[in-house]
């Protein structure tokens, strides 16, 4: 995404330089000189830029490979393959994250589709309720979490709901992670799934369906959702980043997924290797956005003709 | 009112099927990608339906006859789309029915009705290309690939996009979005096609050529078709017959040169074409009106008494430079072959006349002239 916003920037900056220029009347020197300082400016927001983003990933980079005294050392990725705890704390991330992308999902989706087709006037009322994790700190949800889970444990003990209880706390999956993360996600994952459905004219699409013989939940499924696509791509990116990222929740309730596990091991004296393993992680992430970027803007390629 | 119709009989000039120009479409693929001749009667029987304090349809009747284009014509919120609507089975009438073939579709659902329908805005799926777009309705009734994908080329070539089937709606221009649509419309062999306003968000040169092409086809595929439109020459140069709808009722439903020549109501009078008021008196018998002194047969009987308007078109008044009325001409629209002449009475009545330019250039403004009328009936009503 951050490529495709690049390009665009600089195929739009290119006809400025004629109208810094006064119009076009100047001589082809003057559209150079123009050009040349529209491109000095360009140039030293991208260094700033580039400093601002490249000099902590080269120091991190830099960490990992410098292995003082002895000089460079590739030592720290090698480790990744063996270094104890990493495979299961990124499996359970990646768990949680499949998990918490598919309940998103399930829950807006349908609310996303009905609120536009059924009420309009609720969706105010929706994206407020969404919005409201963003205005509670992490903290506090997980105080509340850890009360409840208290409470649950000191009054479900004689009851049959204990072993469920218990199963929402199972350290391999831990359901209750789990839906805190949906939570957390609602806020930006609503949006991007609402942006998704507000550039489509449902009704007139779902007509349009409708008279070509498809029935309304077919019409919602075969034209409604392949146009949402690409919101659901993004909505199930963000929700990756977030759970891969996410420390306060899991940390203070007690799970070791991948950001607790590298903090942990950090401290504990394994420093290159989870920092090794943080750079490893950033690439895959920019990889991943690039592959997803990619996806959404295939079919928005060719350009249009009147 | 600024547009003012040719008159009908010119309006009527719609390009022959498969007229001998017309290679591009010829009338075998029509044939080929609609093996039904002969459309459906469709009937709107007293329908009402109201939203809120509204009242949409008033108790709409009309007769669609087998393969005939009609146009609903009349302003905005007059009920026309409405009635549109509940034949492709987006509304259900309060009361009334629906019938297609004499059967009763009121409470069908959409997706089992016979009817294809263009939208007013553009309404292909983005998701897919021109060819599955025309195809989704035979995906949806799970006809084999190879055979939706021979049906839809066959459907592109009708509307004359043939090599337009791989292309996304965001690489076609509106025209072509339309013509795909209309495409889609057709793939199911629809016994009725409906037409909303198509044309509506299409530029001027554009909205023309796809006018004549919408009706070439329907021609030819002998389709009954219903085709929505608040633009009177849209309707007059497409439709077999127009129906003028009012506050939810029809007005009058007539071929265009009748409802021209021959409004049944005031509305229809005015709505269509330009139209004169021009205060007068009628005589105690109502059969005849008196103009500026000049006394002509009242069009119809009618049970108004005393001070009227009457209901003239620009083409049926005469000028002639002089005279006592003490009538002026304030202004000239040249307008081609005719020039409007706008004159002012006394009284403060402004007569608008389409003189031949070269007659009109004889009165230029601020000619006194006397303004009379051919001995023909004339429509009256209530004085305004």
């Amino acid at each position: 995404m951050a490529g495709v916003t690049a390009s665009a920037l600089t195929t739009e900056g290119r006809p400025a330089p004629s109208t810094a220029n006064g119009g076009g009347s100047a001589g082809p020197r003057g559209v150079l000189g123009a050009l040349g300082r529209i491109r000095w400016g360009r140039g030293t927001v991208l260094l700033v830029s580039a400093l601002y983003f490249m000099v902590p990933i080269g120091a991190t980079l830099w960490f990992t490979v410098d292995n003082s005294p002895q000089g460079f050392s590739l030592d720290a990725y090698r480790q990744i393959f063996t270094v104890p705890g990493l495979w299961p704390a990124l499996q359970l991330s990646l768990l949680l994250a499949a998990g918490t992308i598919v309940l998103v999902y399930l829950l807006l989706i349908p609310t996303v589709v009905a609120v536009r087709l059924g009420s309009p006037k609720l969706r105010t009322v929706v994206e407020l309720t969404c919005t409201l994790p963003l205005v509670v700190p992490t903290i506090a949800l997980t105080a509340g979490i850890s009360d409840v889970l208290r409470w649950c444990n000191d009054n479900l003990a004689p009851t049959p709901f204990y072993a469920t209880f218990l199963y929402a706390q199972n350290a391999n999956f831990p359901v209750v992670l789990l839906l805190a993360y949906v939570v957390m996600a609602l806020p930006l994952a609503f949006r991007t799934l609402d942006a998704g459905m507000r550039t489509l004219d449902v009704r007139t699409l779902l007509e349009a369906a409708q008279n070509n013989g498809a029935g309304r939940a077919r019409a919602i499924v075969t034209v409604i959702l392949p146009n949402l696509r690409s919101a659901m791509l993004n909505t199930a990116f963000i929700t990756l980043a977030l759970v891969l990222g996410e420390f306060t929740v899991a940390s203070i309730l007690g799970y070791v997924p991948f950001a607790v596990w590298i903090v942990n091991g950090n401290s504990a004296g394994q420093g290159p290797v989870t920092v090794a393993v943080s750079v490893v992680s950033l690439l895959l992430t920019w990889l991943l956005l690039f592959v997803l970027s990619l996806g959404g803007d295939r079919r928005n390629s060719a350009p249009a003709q009147q | 009112m600024t547009t003012d119709p040719a008159p009908a009989t010119t309006v009527a000039a719609v390009p022959s099927p498969a007229g001998p120009t017309d290679s591009s479409t010829p009338a075998t693929i029509a044939a080929a990608a609609t093996d039904k001749t002969g459309g459906a009667t469709v009937e709107f029987v007293a329908l009402r339906r109201s939203f809120g304090a509204t009242t949409a349809l008033d108790g709409l009747d009309l007769t669609v006859n087998p393969g005939e284009l009609v146009a609903l014509l009349g302003p905005s919120g007059c009920g026309k789309t409405t009635a549109l609507r509940m034949l492709a089975g987006f509304e259900t009438p309060d009361s009334g029915q629906v019938l297609v073939d004499g059967e009763d579709v009121t409470h069908l659902p959409a997706h089992r009705r016979d009817a294809g329908m263009v939208f007013q805005s553009y309404s292909l799926f983005p998701h897919l290309n021109a060819r599955d777009n025309v195809a989704f309705g035979l995906k949806m009734r799970k006809t084999g690939k190879a055979e939706r994908h021979r049906r839809a080329d066959e459907l592109l070539e009708l509307v004359g996009l043939p090599t337009h089937g791989d292309r996304y709606p965001h690489q076609l221009s509106g025209g072509q979005q339309q013509r795909i649509a209309l495409a889609r419309a057709l793939a199911l062999q629809p016994r009725v096609l409906l037409l909303d306003e198509p044309l509506s968000a299409l530029d001027a040169k554009v909205r023309e050529n796809l006018r004549e092409e919408i009706r070439r086809l329907q021609q030819e595929l002998g389709i009954t078709t219903l085709f929505v439109t608040h633009d009177q020459e849209e309707a007059l140069s497409m439709a077999d017959r127009v129906a003028v709808m009012h506050a939810g009722r029809l007005e009058q439903c007539d071929t265009p040169a009748e409802l021209y020549a021959r409004p049944a109501t005031a509305f229809v009078a005015e709505f269509v074409g330009t139209m004169n008021r021009i205060p007068g008196v009628l005589a105690g018998d109502g059969a005849t009106v008196e103009l500026f002194g000049q006394r002509l047969p009242v069009d119809g009987a009618t049970e108004l008494r005393g001070d009227v308007d009457a209901l003239v078109r620009p083409e049926n008044v005469l000028l002639t430079a002089g005279g006592g009325q003490g009538a002026l001409v304030v202004g000239t629209t040249f307008l081609g072959a005719t020039t409007r002449v706008t004159v002012q009475l006394p009284d403060g009545t402004a007569v608008k006349a389409d003189l031949s330019t070269h007659d009109a250039a004889a009165l230029p403004a601020g000619t006194g002239v006397t303004v009379s009328f051919p001995e023909r009936p004339v429509l009256v009503d209530t004085r305004r």
